[in-house]
């Protein structure tokens, strides 16, 4: 009886997650026994766990396994994705440390709650069955809703986690709607079962088309493809300039991997309905991303824009839905971690003791003042517009083509014009950098943890431009989502 | 019996009011208590497909449903509180420090 419910392989794909936990839960404790000057600890802890969990993901990555009765799936799409988190996660806590320091919020559940919200995010990638996606999702979410209004005394730090909150609690409820009725039609919660049902049903069925409906408006939600992404600027603007590098870019992509399960795998009988919906999501999302993006004064607002923009872009794989497409997704991924990441970086460590560094002008003169950060800052920018020899070069290069394989040139077309829209804000942060003159005299600083990001963001946005072979074999694992 | 149907257009009717409180009203209380209706009416719709069908895991599903919207309780009502202290006011009209 009891083996029924507990297999060795089941732990055994659980293993990475059990290890986070763990550490999540030591950060706690370890947190109650350091002084204030210690606190920087509580990151070497966290990273410590990351980095071991990491290398048992590693030793597990060809595994295959399927855990407890198939609600676990960690298949080749699922290690790709995890990876990507770790990566992401450990690169953001480098970077945590000194800005926390200068708000005065140096506490240990901070970095307890990126590891609990990186658990959230592997199980929501390895999840087949929806209670285990759903509860993996919030668990993602509630651990982001206080982490956005982290700084307690801040109005705006308030103010962003109360909108993140609202509207991602009402998008969790619309997401479940359309979950129930896919339960009710199916009588399963395993998305393999609900993909079969789904195919023998007739087709235009209204219950199914509401079901489609609500859960297409939940998963854009979480996606921020608009018209639902009116929370993002304002999450994005007020949360501390780490935590939105963090959001920027892992939970985006394990709501687009949660996406593309039920996309292909249970509503994949619906491919003739959610291919046009989605183009016309994917057109605005694009557009309007990229043309509110050119009117921003803020930096963070314009990266929050641009962040829209390029869910716009990833959604032509969705759309395209073959190889090159959902290679495209993984690809861009990884590429847009290190870019966005990295750019992010710079904007963190434009924060000291009397200067927020949001606004584009706090960069005048940068060029002057700090000639190293001024470069990094083009490279990253270049690499966020797609110009080669960058890396970003490489992941637009494949959704774009995805789109033509599967002859949707007017998608297409249109991609390639925001695309060359996006260039003009991004340089426009290039141009007050290297052409204003510096306001005053301070240098930034930049932190052992800051300069650590820096060098590993930028030698994988030139590394992947330049030679992306291995990368590209490395985000084809992600193929296995079609198996 | 009473039929499916009648549980499904009462969930659904029950879920529409939700929606629509959170959209109509001012008051982030208010508002948190519409979300929490959605969820309820989801999980009537978990029970009554679950009961129709005879497959348990629906029930199940509300248990953890309702497990989350406590947790979400919890951290959304201290983000309010947060909020309250810094502004003395529970108007969502005046979360305005970010325009757009």
């Amino acid at each position: 009886m009891f083996n029924q419910f507990f297999q060795v392989s089941d732990i055994v794909a659980i293993y990475p997650q059990l290890l986070l936990a763990l550490f999540g839960l030591g950060v706690l404790i370890v947190d109650l026994f350091l002084d204030r000057p210690w606190k920087v600890l509580n990151a070497f802890t966290a990273l410590l766990g990351i980095g071991y969990a990491t290398y048992a993901l590693f030793q597990i990555r060809r595994f295959n396994v399927s855990a407890y009765n198939g609600a676990i799936v960690n298949d080749s799409f699922a290690v790709y994705f995890q990876f990507v988190f770790l990566i992401a996660t450990a690169l953001v806590i480098f970077i945590s440390a000194r800005y926390l320091s200068i708000e005065g919020e140096h506490r240990g559940d901070y970095y307890a709650l990126i590891l609990f919200s990186l658990i959230g995010m592997n199980f929501m990638v390895m999840g087949m069955d929806i209670i285990t996606l759903y509860i993996a999702l919030e668990l993602m979410a509630v651990s982001e809703y206080i982490l956005v209004g982290y700084l307690r005394t801040n109005r705006q730090s308030n103010e962003a986690s109360l909108k993140f909150f609202l509207l991602g609690a009402f998008s969790s409820g619309i997401l479940l709607y359309g979950i129930s009725l896919l339960y009710g039609i199916s009588g399963s919660t395993d998305l393999r079962v609900i993909g079969q049902k789904l195919a023998e049903r007739p087709a235009n069925d209204p219950v199914t088309l509401v079901a489609l409906v609500t859960l297409a408006a939940g998963l854009l939600f979480k996606v921020a493809g608009v018209p639902f992404h009116q929370w993002l600027p304002d999450a994005y603007e007020g949360a501390p300039s780490p935590i939105t590098a963090f959001i920027s870019v892992a939970p985006k992509a394990a709501a687009f991997a949660l996406t593309l399960r039920f996309l292909f795998i249970a509503l994949k009988p619906l491919q003739v309905n959610w291919v046009p919906m989605l183009s016309v999501i994917c057109v605005l999302t694009m557009t309007v991303g990229n043309i509110t993006a050119i009117s921003q004064s803020n930096i963070k607002r314009l990266l929050a824009y641009s962040s829209i923009a390029h869910a716009g872009y990833l959604m032509l794989g969705m759309i395209a839905g073959n190889d090159y497409g959902i290679t495209g997704i993984a690809i861009y991924f990884l590429v847009y971690m290190f870019m966005n990441i990295g750019a992010w970086t710079l904007v963190v460590a434009m924060r000291r003791k009397d200067l927020i560094g949001d606004q584009i002008q706090d960069m005048s003169g940068m060029f002057q003042k700090n000639p190293a950060a001024a470069v990094l800052m083009l490279i990253f920018m270049l690499s966020l517009a797609g110009i080669p020899p960058t890396a970003g070069f490489i992941g637009k290069y494949y959704l774009f083509a995805s789109v033509i394989q599967t002859k949707h040139y007017v998608l297409a077309v249109i991609a390639v014009l925001n695309a060359a829209i996006s260039l003009y804000y991004y340089f426009r942060v290039v141009v007050v950098m290297f052409m204003n003159d510096k306001v005053d005299e301070e240098k930034m600083v930049l932190s052992p943890g800051v300069l650590t990001t820096l060098a590993v963001t930028l030698a994988f946005t030139l590394i992947i431009g330049i030679y992306p072979d291995p990368f590209i074999r490395f985000a084809q694992n992600s193929l296995s989502l079609f198996q | 019996m009473v039929p499916l149907n009648y549980f499904l257009i009462l969930a659904a009717i029950l879920f529409c009011l939700g929606v629509i409180g959170f959209v109509m009203k001012r008051n982030l209380i208010t508002m948190f208590m519409s979300i929490e209706l959605m969820l309820n009416s989801v999980n009537l719709t978990f029970v009554a497909f679950s009961r129709h069908i005879n497959v348990l895991s629906g029930q199940i599903f509300v248990f953890f449903v309702m497990v989350i919207a406590a947790a979400e309780a919890a951290v959304g009502l201290a983000i309010i509180v947060a909020f309250y202290r810094n502004r003395e006011s529970l108007n969502v009209d005046e979360v305005d420090r970010m325009k757009l």
